[in-house]
């Protein structure tokens, strides 16, 4: 059963002019400083598109679960007994209490603990305590967990969405997929696992991590830090990002919009075209000649595409609105409130899927990949969010109203758009944050017909 | 490569390694135990003493001063998991070999660390020390608690935990092979997690 649900007045950002608020070559401080839009944003962005919920390797098993966000929405995130995927609302339809406080575990039901109503993991009620105390039919199905009423899997990434008139997943996604296939691709069976996080958090808008993620001109000054330690030993071979040092935007990497607020930034074309490639450009993580040595020594020749492996993918891939497939981290981004937002960087370890690499060369990898994505988390991504802070105090200068992302406009000679639309720039080229807030704007115009789903 | 290089922890990464690994999860489980606690109050002190002089010179920025206190191959080890988890299996917040501490210290100083410019001041706060013996003579495993008191971007903040230190004697001179830093919201979120704990 369907519920859809009223607009509420409350919730509504005052009538800005979204046009005044959004233009060609910037945008109003208000986007990112204004509680009312952020408000509004709950609705028309974390609830009207498709959101990144959770990854199918955190929850494997049946009555698996974990406890997530559909933006400030407190979910509990089930594979059923039937191994249906779930999002329920985490939240008594008693007296709204949450039921569940874990944040992962296996059950098949969930008692609240402040009266004790007790659900089945479908979200049908089970029971109350003394029932004979109510002249009511429990049911009635306005009695049962609301959940998420369209939750679709692609490739193992959870989406959900309150928007019944949204397209399909696969239809949202479109030509992103072509990116999130490649970065799955290239690990054993196609696949991830979930494997702990590097959690961050900030005092910023969400949009500034969103902003930030395919950005290639910040990179080679916020993080100069990062790529001067990278390369303290100067040894030869240049580590990590130290090819955006000289005039990045003959470099073949490239930056692609592909719709629907979802763009990819590509380094890959800078890699030598080897086996080993990009393990050559790894900056020194803890155990990597140990491990390196090893492999050498069972692998020989197809050792290099094993290390590679533990490699950082030098891919940027950005779902909008909250999801981020960086080098081999699933970052996903959680808004907090207009100031605060976090930033969790998913950890992600390769499986022996289909018995080419064998368990223990699968185990030598994934040792060196843990410390390889801890790299960037530690050196580098703390700087940028120290600037998404500063960016937003800045913000608090009233009268200074603009922030630009105008680099690339006005040179179409930059650009250029293939027979599926997606867009492609230089790797430095702000064209994506100007294509993704175009279509924020669209949507925070719009009116969606939002609704939850009770069991019959 | 030298072979003078291969053998400097702060060049190359050889001593981080399965045997390694396993020696951590092992040694880092279950140690914590009434009947290898050591009662004696001068033993005691001693490793209380190595342990305020840790904080003094963390809070002093004294880094090189600092790193002499560790063991040529050491681990400075914060967990994203509760109790530990296996570092081969699972990002941590930290998992840090000698070099890759050295890095941290290199790019306090490059002027371009945004997360430490201007850098925090902390005051650290070491109590409720408790040595334990090991199987290995010369090895001694510490826990003690901590609170860090960290001054950065116009506020003070409150980072705690507890750490796990194993330190081995060698020549009469105690060395810390190992820090594991529990901090007590290590699954959370963590602001700008920059300084060395």
């Amino acid at each position: 059963m369907l519920e859809k649900l009223p607009q509420s007045p409350v919730h509504a950002a005052p009538r800005y002019d979204w046009d005044e608020l959004v233009q060609e070559d910037r945008v109003h401080r208000l986007i990112y400083a204004d509680p009312a839009i952020f408000a509004q944003e709950m609705t028309h962005i974390f609830g009207a598109v498709w959101v990144y919920l959770a990854h199918e390797s955190q929850i494997p098993n049946n009555n698996d679960f974990i406890t997530g966000k559909l933006g400030l929405r407190p979910l509990i995130i089930t594979r059923d007994n039937d191994g249906k995927i779930r999002a329920l609302y985490n939240r008594c339809t008693h007296r709204g209490t949450t039921l569940c406080r874990w944040e992962k575990g296996n059950s098949k039901s969930f008692q609240c603990p402040y009266h004790g109503w007790s659900y089945l993991n479908t979200g049908k009620l089970r029971g109350v305590p003394w029932p004979d105390g109510y002249a009511v039919d429990f049911r009635d199905k306005k009695f049962n967990l609301a959940q998420v009423p369209r939750v679709e899997s692609y490739r193992g990434f959870i989406f959900g969405t309150l928007n019944m008139e949204a397209p399909s997943l696969s239809d949202y996604l479109g030509p992103i997929k072509k990116p999130i296939d490649d970065w799955l691709n290239r690990n054993p069976g196609g696949k991830v696992v979930v494997c702990e996080a590097n959690r961050l958090k900030f005092k910023g808008n969400w949009k500034l991590a969103y902003d930030n993620s395919a950005d290639g001109y910040h990179v080679i000054y916020s993080h100069r830090s990062l790529i001067e330690t990278e390369n303290r030993f100067n040894d030869g071979q240049e580590k990590g990002m130290s090819y955006y040092k000289n005039s990045p935007d003959k470099l073949e990497m490239y930056v692609a919009y592909t719709g629907n607020g979802h763009h990819y930034k590509d380094k890959r074309p800078n890699l030598e075209k080897r086996a080993g490639g990009l393990w050559a450009i790894e900056s020194l993580h803890p155990g990597m000649e140990h491990y390196a040595e090893k492999l050498r020594a069972k692998l020989g020749a197809k050792a290099e595409a094993a290390l590679d492996l533990a490699g950082s993918e030098p891919m940027n891939i950005n779902v909008f609105p909250n999801l981020s497939l960086l080098g081999n981290h699933i970052q996903v981004i959680e808004p907090v409130s207009f100031e605060e937002t976090n930033a969790v960087w998913y950890g992600t370890k390769i499986e022996d899927a289909d018995g080419t690499l064998g368990e223990d060369v699968v185990n030598d990898i994934n040792a060196l990949r843990m410390r390889t994505q801890e790299g960037f988390p530690n050196l580098g991504e703390v700087d940028d969010i120290t600037n998404f802070e500063q960016i937003q105090r800045g913000l608090a200068c009233l009268e200074d109203e603009w922030i630009y992302m105008n680099r690339g406009m006005g040179m179409p000679e930059r650009f250029r758009t293939d027979a599926d639309g997606v867009i492609y720039g230089p790797a430095t080229d702000e064209v994506f944050m100007r294509e993704y807030i175009k279509e924020w704007k669209r949507l925070m115009m719009a009116e969606p017909n939002l609704a939850v789903q009770r069991e019959p | 490569m030298t072979a003078k290089t291969k053998q400097d922890p702060s060049r190359t990464s050889y001593y981080v390694s399965d045997a390694l690994y396993q020696g951590l999860v092992d040694g880092y489980k279950d140690w914590q135990r009434e009947d290898m606690i050591v009662e004696d109050p001068r033993a005691c002190a001693r490793f209380h003493r190595l342990l305020d002089r840790e904080a003094r010179l963390l809070d002093q920025l004294k880094y090189e001063e600092w790193l002499t206190l560790y063991a040529p191959e050491f681990i400075y080890w914060v967990p994203s998991t509760p109790g530990g988890g296996d570092p081969r299996r699972e990002v941590a917040v930290t998992f840090d070999d000698r070099r890759r501490v050295e890095d941290r210290v290199f790019r306090f100083r490059t002027g371009y660390a945004w997360s430490q410019a201007p850098p925090s001041r902390t005051v650290r706060l070491i109590g409720n020390v408790e040595v334990f013996k090991t199987a290995q003579p010369n090895v001694t495993m510490v826990r003690s608690n901590f609170v860090i008191n960290e001054f950065w971007d116009n506020a003070t903040r409150t980072l705690s935990g507890w750490a796990g230190h194993r330190i081995a004697e060698q020549d009469g001179c105690l060395l810390i092979q190992c820090k594991q830093v529990n901090l007590i919201d290590c699954d959370q979120s963590l602001r700008n997690p920059s300084i060395i704990l």
